[in-house]
């Protein structure tokens, strides 16, 4: 059998592994957590009576363990469950919010890879260039600004002073596409902005550590152009750790963007895994949970899968 | 203010002879069409149409929208009848009859019966209820129909009654065998839900066969959360919404002078104040509480705390607006000469005392408390400003410590503010302040029904707070709220809450 496959059979399984460490791990977090939904909800006008009622109808007076363990049977069942909080299927909760996230992390990835992997393989081109100097102190300075503030300085210029995009992207599902691209592109690119000089960095430096190799010389003394040296000569070779740094920055536009969704009042995934921590709906934030998990297991999984295809010798080092 | 503006500037016009031209656009008839985007700074993916389980402003404007309840308080603050069309009650106020409105219709066409007022008033007192309003429903001994009419009986009389099942979790829906059906949201109300994301947004359409007139103007409405308040201040200067609430007194001017958005006060009862635990020391003495009261410039607090969206307050909790607020109480001002002379009453030289703040009391407490500590010190108090963190504030501080900052929404009667906080043994008594007088009115007011003896009874209770209690309220904030020319807004408006009441889907409508 093809040895990609056994390893991703492999990695896949040690993935549901990992996952079901992570849900337990969700499970005792919440409920470690002071209150529970009953109090929650109920919030200031909770007397004693009402949160017991409320306790019994939402099961939550079973012990914890049982409790644990009948949502992993109903888990493995394909039942999501309700929400404890407003007592909608959860499926149907996370659905349109895991939409939305994935379109927002779409349009970012879409801007900010091609636009980093470019950005990196110039300034490796033109290494220690103003070039080179320049877009290292831009990208920097965008990375060091926390997300929030680019994203007010963004609607500040587009929304406000230009007009001409708008400052909330409060996207609803009956929206076309083309006005969703619209709404999403403020957010997405402030994520670009915060995610670019990780990936550019990465590209430059791995290439630049391997232009200086004996091979590469002997390419350039067979004549070959810089640009072709780069580009099937060194890029290759440096492909496994700029995949690795790419697949870790798409699991963050998937799973890191709370503050970018508040200041957008974008609605995806992150502000109801915020609210359903704050009212302690566990069964939402479990599965909101296990998405984040599987989206970084599965990215990563990616990223392996392309530097051992790329580079053949990774596969007898594992 | 801004309507007494544009009273004035209305008044000034016609002197000057420009009548003709101007107050049209000024009491604009109100006109049907258009569609209206609100951008609210509360609502919660939590939320749902439980009527059980609503808690914030944001289900309030939802559920006022899409339905109705047995009675309504009116813009003018007086109370009327909603799908009942006339409530009266018996001598001692214990018998409450409502004759419920015939020929009303929910959205999915089912007629209202009196049934579905029973239903829907049980759902809240049943064994095992998990409701908020548990308590005001557990008063009806027994609900019974009587041909049009719904008859509760309570256990003890309350005049207020009526305006108790005003409150919107006394939502009325559809039933069956008993049963309420709130799952899709189907109501009596003036809008139809076309969609429901809880947290993000409710999607309204005029409901074409709504029994009230002249109301409901929208076609169209789309009630959105906007918990950052700068997202909602940047999509009301830009046009994206044409209202957003909750605007912070700091950042008010700012947002009025962007063109297009004008502000909308109400100057209602919410408030903030100091609350003093008079059963420990300093605080037992009561010339102690009086120096304290007249040691706080409240005019400066007003000034730099509100940025003068608001008014003084007068240490206790109803507010001007009300029909009992007691007008002929002195108004405690800032005089270190007179907290010094309660100090030697006392028999005290000066006050040494820690009042603890964190701004989760309400949004400027610890600068509300600094201010007060620097116009104490020129009476001889020394008031140490404690800050407290503000996560976990109002379970280990409030009512933990002696003296601590507090801020109240205010309730729409004077009996139930009063009650809430001021009645000894009260849940919320964070003064623990325990008047023996002030508990005995209290339940009389309750059940008088001669207007005239109850507003002498709210005006003794105002006045015991006021010279006895334990409570600084230095100040009533207004509810900013910020308006593009797109809207129109009744003459009068509500005052017992944000936003007409927070009705304001029903009653306003697109300029």
């Amino acid at each position: 059998m093809n040895p990609i496959l056994i390893l991703i059979a492999k990695r896949l399984g040690l993935g549901l592994l990992t996952l079901w460490f992570v849900s337990f791990g969700v499970f005792f977090a919440i409920e470690a957590l002071p209150g529970d939904t009953a109090e929650a909800i109920l919030g200031q006008s909770a007397t004693p009576e009402t949160v017991a009622a409320l306790r019994k109808e939402l099961h939550l007076n079973q012990p914890a363990l049982l409790r644990y363990w009948n949502w992993q049977i109903a888990v493995l069942t394909g039942d999501f469950g309700t929400s404890l909080s407003n007592g909608r299927p959860v499926s149907e909760l996370i659905g349109t919010r895991l939409g939305n996230t994935m379109f927002l992390a779409g349009m970012a990835a879409l801007i900010s890879v091609p636009l980093a992997l470019c950005l990196g393989l110039l300034a490796a081109l033109w290494r220690n260039s103003l070039f080179d100097r320049l877009i290292n102190a831009v990208t920097l300075t965008s990375i060091s600004m926390p997300e929030f503030f680019i994203g007010y300085v963004l609607i500040f210029a587009f929304a406000i002073r230009a007009g001409i995009l708008p400052p909330m992207s409060a996207i609803s599902p009956t929206m076309g596409l083309p006005d969703r691209i619209v709404f999403t592109i403020l957010p997405a690119l402030t994520l670009t902005l915060v995610v670019v000089a990780h990936m550019m960095r990465m590209t430059r430096a791995s290439l630049v550590n391997l232009l200086s190799l004996p091979y590469v010389e002997m390419a350039r003394l067979k004549g070959a152009r810089e640009m072709r040296v780069i580009l099937f000569h060194v890029l290759p070779n440096a492909l496994g750790p700029i995949v690795t740094v790419i697949a870790l920055n798409l699991a963050y536009l998937i799973t890191g963007v709370v503050v970018v969704e508040v200041v957008f009042v974008y609605p995806g995934l992150g502000q109801l895994l915020v609210d359903s921590v704050s009212s302690r709906d566990l069964p939402v934030v479990q599965v909101s949970c296990m998405i984040f998990a599987s989206a970084y297991i599965l990215l990563n999984l990616t990223a392996d899968v392309i530097a051992i295809v790329s580079d053949p010798r990774q596969l007898h080092r594992t | 203010m801004l309507r007494t503006n544009r009273r004035t500037f209305i008044q000034g016009a016609t002197a000057l002879g420009l009548a003709s031209t101007l107050p049209r656009a000024a009491f604009a008839q109100p006109t049907r069409g258009g569609r209206l985007r609100a951008a609210m700074g509360h609502g919660s993916t939590s939320d749902s149409f439980d009527p059980a389980l609503y808690s914030n402003f944001y289900m309030r404007a939802q559920t006022f929208a899409r339905n109705n309840m047995l009675t309504e308080i009116a813009p003018d603050q007086t109370l009327r009848g909603e799908l009942a069309e006339r409530f009266e009650a018996n001598a001692t106020a214990d018998v409450w009859r409502f004759k419920i409105r015939e020929g009303v219709e929910f959205h999915n066409g089912k007629t209202l019966t009196p049934e579905d007022v029973v239903a829907s008033i049980d759902y809240h007192r049943v064994d095992g209820s998990k409701s908020a309003v548990k308590s005001s429903a557990e008063s009806i001994a027994e609900i019974s129909i009587d041909g049009p009419w719904v008859v509760m009986t309570l256990h003890e009389p309350n005049a207020d009654f009526a305006y108790l099942i005003s409150d919107f979790h006394f939502s009325i829906f559809p039933s069956e065998n008993g049963k309420i059906d709130f799952s899709e949201g189907v109501g009596t109300g003036g809008y139809v839900v076309e969609s429901y994301e809880p947290g993000v947004r409710t999607e309204f359409k005029r409901f074409a066969n709504y029994w009230k007139p002249d109301s409901a103007y929208f076609d169209e409405i789309e009630l959105l959360t906007v918990a950052d308040k700068t997202a909602r201040i940047t999509a009301i200067a830009t046009g994206q919404v044409d209202i957003a609430d909750r605007i912070d007194a700091t950042t008010a001017s700012r947002v009025e002078s962007a063109s297009g958005v004008r502000l909308f006060r109400t100057s209602g009862p919410q408030h903030f104040s100091f609350a003093m635990n008079v059963t420990q020391d300093p605080f037992t003495d009561r010339n102690v509480r009086l120096a304290l009261k007249y040691a706080v410039n409240r005019e400066e607090m007003v000034e730099k705390i509100l940025g003068g969206y608001g008014s003084v307050g007068n240490d206790h909790p109803i507010p001007s607006s009300s029909p009992y607020f007691n007008a002929d109480l002195e108004q405690h001002s800032y005089d270190p000469d007179r907290a010094r002379f309660h100090m030697k009453e006392a028999g005290l030289d000066s006050i040494s005392t820690e009042l603890h703040a964190a701004d989760a009391a309400f949004t400027g407490a610890v600068d509300a408390a600094t201010l007060y500590s620097e116009s104490a010190r020129a009476a001889g108090i020394d008031i140490k400003v404690a800050r407290e963190p503000n996560d976990g504030y109002w379970k280990n501080i409030w009512r933990n410590k002696p003296w601590a900052a507090s801020f109240w929404s205010g309730r729409p009667t004077a009996d139930a503010m009063f009650s809430l906080t001021y009645a000894s043994g009260a849940p919320w008594n964070e003064t623990a302040w325990n008047n023996e007088r002030f508990d005995k009115i209290l339940i009389a007011a309750r059940g008088e029904l001669d207007e005239g003896k109850r507003r002498e009874m709210y005006h003794e209770m105002q006045k015991l707070v006021h010279d006895d209690g334990g409570a600084v309220v230095p100040m009533f904030a207004d509810y900013i709220v910020g308006l593009r020319d797109t809207v129109a807004t009744p003459e009068v408006t509500g005052n017992n809450l944000d936003l007409d009441g927070l009705r304001f889907l029903e009653r306003w409508w697109m300029a």
